[in-house]
């Protein structure tokens, strides 16, 4: 496997600009000979497909849901970081940058990330453009908040629907693209394989949900924005939807998958409440500005109602570990000092399995010192949203908080240009590898996905596009696309046609327990070994025992699901397989072998590299490959907030 | 009234009795009766409609199709008629958010799909709204090319004008203001997004041509005319209110009558 990430020369500050003037251009009356498919309707999905109408190539852009405005880019609540120094506070392109490299705990592409910090004060003007109402000072200025990681005050929000109201922005763009003919959108259609001809990609097969129809779409580029795979943990804060189909064909179609082990515990999200549970509901981290995390010091309180435990009964254990971050610690090291607390047998809430895994989120300092009405301008929606799920109020009882699986750094391995190791297939947002490393600090998902879509790819892909040519684009009448079509259809067939016992909801639940478990918030060799051994029984178990209700020519649910599992549970062997060979401690990946006192113990003489996967063929384990990250203005330090 | 006690300590139980729409693309649909027993009161309704659909695959029945995505809330997928009313009997709440708790053990509980003319069923509990999509294609949105936006802080917009513009860009587009509506008007949807975007400074430019844009499609989308019943505003899981027609009226009104007065009566060269 070829991975030359084909990073500019010369100066880091100077990358971007260097390599954007060098990249070809396709002129304006030629960009409609050309067409370009776009899967995913995100912040980067939705952004890119935009853009490239906007240029004038032609557009087919594909999702899963209802209509482009519901992809799970607009559950993300809190803010997107911008490095604007509105606050005066100190910030700049390359403070962002080191904030955002040291929150991956070293272990993404240097040139990438500080393209990031550079284009965010772009994204932020050109969705005050798009009329995105971000919150505002009296005097008319644009506001911020602070966010973990960040000693400075760089978050730009839309009170806690800031994903929401980016997305609304991206899809109004989308939709004006739409209605002026230059972006054919399907709804409700899955991809389901990649298209090579001659190893370049040139096209997709979809599956219509609501028809059933298999159908092969041939293009001169293909733009992968499908997001992550953190539904490989049955359950998480992603949307029931989400999944690793879309990347995970591309991968079985050569394109190499990195560092899958790299996956996002949210610290803040409610605690789980039963058997019957189907997702997880984040708190937004902004919470953390106002509230304090705490757990009772003596196991004798944990079954106490809050109000019971005096003062000095409390352990503020991230003010204490942290002091100089505090609560606004980063996300992987405040989810594990939340679960280091639980573990002692200090959580509080219900018991679940004969533990209590719950901490307090308690705003009563902050209500005192603003008064409720001030909270409740801040994070009303989120108090709301707590007490609708808890039947708890939250202004007059602390919150009760748990880590959950919410975000996936991994993703589909790019270059510099955001081009898969397959030419001619791009991915963009969470569904790609390259900007956040072990760890994504918050506010820098939205921040990403845009900086992807509206400032990247459309310079990337259009060079693409100028190297192809016109003669470039076959038909879908080309044997590859026959025999793709075909092989859906045979998959389709397949499930449909086992017909046993178990439904995929119960191979997906049984899925989580196993990755959740021993692929979670902590790992460890026997237990990763263990992991890869008991998917695979259950990936046999699925393929003899697997019930799929309804027909494959009407909306079918149960098939969609069923095929989604398929694809995590060969995906979830290659995720124990990436941790169990990463034996180091970084960021979200954290191996119990490797630690300083609870602290993730990096290994950079070995481990400075992202792991690149190959798939190997139906039942066989993938290979191995790294590409070496060389910092070439950044110090490798231990990460530390204390 | 509720008893029962599950796995969890002090976790309560329910036994319902579940009337749930059926209904195959291009054929008339159905109500079918299921007895479900032991639902947690913790649990949310569609993990309650999950559960069922697992006792349906156990009995080797179909499951019933219903569209719902991030279940927090806010993608607006979820879309379930509830005892008669859309998204449930709670204020404010979508029904990805309405927990079991709100019931009380033995009750029957009826679940159709949105009833809208504007919105046909595809099957069971999921309908097409892509007549929403359509409306906002035709004008909700500024024209805001990639790579031509002005620093952000240049313009001014103050505090109070952003929250009312936030208060209506809040809407999730999830249609229970058709839904509710006897007429199956989407004035409230559109009325939101118009609010949205045409109180705005950015949107000033495109907002006589933006609203009488969405106004025509939303006609000829097949949505009902408003006529102030204002089921619309109960049944809004983001409590958006009838405000927003008052002002998309206000707005419309305005739109025609400078369109009727703004021709010089020279002829078009095109160009827009």
């Amino acid at each position: 496997m070829k991975l030359e990430s084909k990073i500019p020369a010369g100066p880091l500050a100077d990358k971007w600009n260097n390599h954007k003037a060098k990249l070809r251009l396709v002129s304006p009356a030629n960009r409609r000979k050309y067409h370009v498919i776009v899967v995913g309707s995100g912040l980067a999905g939705s952004a890119a497909a935009a853009s490239f109408a906007e240029m004038g190539f032609q557009v087919s852009c594909f999702c899963y849901q209802d209509s482009p405005r519901r992809a799970h880019s607009i559950a993300a609540q809190g803010g997107i970081n911008a490095a604007k120094n509105y606050q005066n506070d100190g910030d700049s392109v390359r403070r962002l940058f080191q904030d955002t490299i040291k929150g991956g705990d070293y272990r993404a592409r240097e040139a990438n990330v500080y393209r990031l910090a550079q284009v965010s004060t772009n994204i932020i003007d050109q969705c005050v453009a798009q009329g995105v109402p971000f919150a505002r000072e009296y005097g008319g200025l644009l506001a911020n908040r602070s966010f973990g990681g960040a000693q400075v005050s760089r978050t730009f929000y839309a009170r806690g629907q800031t994903g929401q109201q980016l997305l609304l922005g991206a899809y109004s763009a989308l939709s004006r693209q739409i209605g002026l003919g230059a972006v054919k959108m399907y709804t409700r259609h899955e991809m389901l394989d990649l298209v090579l001809i001659d190893g370049k990609a040139k096209g997709i097969v979809t599956r219509d949900l609501v028809t059933g129809a298999v159908e092969s779409w041939a293009s001169d580029v293909v733009v992968v924005c499908t997001g992550g795979y953190g539904n490989v943990f049955y359950l998480s804060t992603n949307a029931q939807g989400c999944n690793v189909t879309a990347t995970f064909r591309a991968h079985r179609r050569g394109a190499g998958f990195a560092n899958p082990c790299y996956t996002q515990i949210h610290p803040t999200c409610i605690p789980v409440h039963g058997e019957d549970q189907s997702k997880l509901t984040l708190m937004s981290e902004s919470l953390r500005n106002d509230g304090r995390v705490w757990v009772p010091k003596n196991t004798a309180d944990c079954a106490k109602p809050a109000a019971e435990i005096p003062e000095e009964a409390r352990d503020y254990f991230l003010e204490r570990k942290y002091p100089s971050y505090g609560n606004l610690a980063p996300r992987d090291i405040a989810s594990r000092a939340a679960k280091e607390v639980c573990d002692e047998g200090r959580g509080v809430g219900q018991v679940i399995d004969g533990q209590r895994l719950g901490v307090y989120l308690d705003f009563s300092a902050a209500i005192n010192r603003l008064g409720e009405a001030e909270i409740r301008t801040r994070y009303g929606n989120l108090f709301d949203m707590y007490e609708n799920i808890t039947g708890e109020n939250a202004y007059k009882q602390p919150m009760r908080i748990f880590p959950a699986v919410h975000y996936t750094m991994g993703g589909l391995w790019v270059d510099y240009n955001l081009q898969s190791n397959i030419p001619g297939l791009f991915v963009g947002g969470e569904a790609n590898f390259s900007d956040h490393g072990a760890n994504r600090l918050g506010a820098s998902a939205l921040m990403q996905g845009l900086a992807d879509g509206y400032f990247v790819l459309p310079y990337t892909v259009s060079d693409y596009l100028a190297g192809v040519g016109l003669s470039g684009r076959p038909t879908t009448e080309a044997p590859e696309f026959k025999a793709a079509v075909k092989e859906v259809n045979e998959r389709v067939s397949k499930l449909l046609a086992v017909n046993g016992t178990k439904s995929p909801r119960y191979y997906h639940k049984a899925l989580g327990k196993i990755t959740w478990e021993k692929c979670g918030m902590a790992r460890d060799k026997a237990g990763l070994e263990g992991a890869i051994r008991d998917l695979q029984a259950l990936r046999k178990d699925f393929w003899e025992n697997v019930k799929v209700v309804g027909t494959g020519d009407q909306l079918a649910p149960e098939l969609e699901r069923a095929g989604r599992v398929a694809d995590f549970l060969d995906f979830g062997i290659m995720m124990c397989l990436d941790a169990l060979t990463r034996e180091e401690s970084c960021g979200g990946h954290f191996r119990t072998e490797f630690q300083d006192a609870g602290e993730a113990k990096r290994d950079d003489a070995q481990y400075a590299h992202a792991a690149v996967w190959e798939w190997q063929g139906e039942g066989q384990l993938p290979a191995r490959h790294v590409e070496p990250l060389v910092y070439e203005e950044t110090q490798l330090s231990t990460r530390s907030y204390k | 009234m509720v008893h029962g006690k599950s796995a969890h300590d002090g976790e309560t139980t329910l036994a319902l009795k579940l009337r749930v729409w059926r209904q195959s693309r291009g054929v008339p649909g159905h109500f079918e009766e299921h007895a479900l027993a032991a639902v947690p009161t913790s649990a949310s309704f569609l993990e309650m409609m999950d559960m069922l659909n697992e006792q349906l695959i156990r009995a080797g029945q179909d499951t019933f199709a219903f569209d719902h995505d991030c279940r927090e809330g806010i993608c607006g997928m979820c879309s379930m008629t509830i005892n008669g009313m859309p998204h449930g009997p709670l204020p404010g709440v979508t029904t990805c958010q309405l927990h079991m708790r709100n019931f009380r053990d033995g009750e029957t509980i009826t679940v159709e799909p949105w009833r809208a003319r504007a919105f046909p069923v595809i099957k069971d509990l999921a309908v097409n709204r892509s007549a929403f999509d359509k409306v906002i294609q035709a004008g909700g949105f500024i024209t805001a090319r990639v790579g031509s936006a002005p620093e952000a802080n240049n313009t001014l917009i103050g505090k109070v004008v952003a929250d009312e513009a936030m208060d209506a860009a809040e809407c999730i587009g999830c249609g229970a203001c058709v839904a509710s509506c006897k007429n199956g008007s989407a004035m409230l949807f559109v009325g939101a997004k118009i609010n949205h975007l045409n109180i705005l400074p950015q949107g000033q430019p495109e907002r006589d041509r933006r609203t009488l844009a969405m106004v025509k499609t939303m006609d000829e989308a097949g949505f009902g005319n408003c006529t102030n019943y204002g089921e619309c505003q109960a049944h809004c899981p983001k409590s958006i209110t009838l405000d927003v027609i008052a002002k998309l009226n206000r707005d419309y009104l305005r739109a025609r009558v400078k369109e009727f007065f703004s021709s010089t009566g020279k002829p078009s060269k095109g160009g827009d």
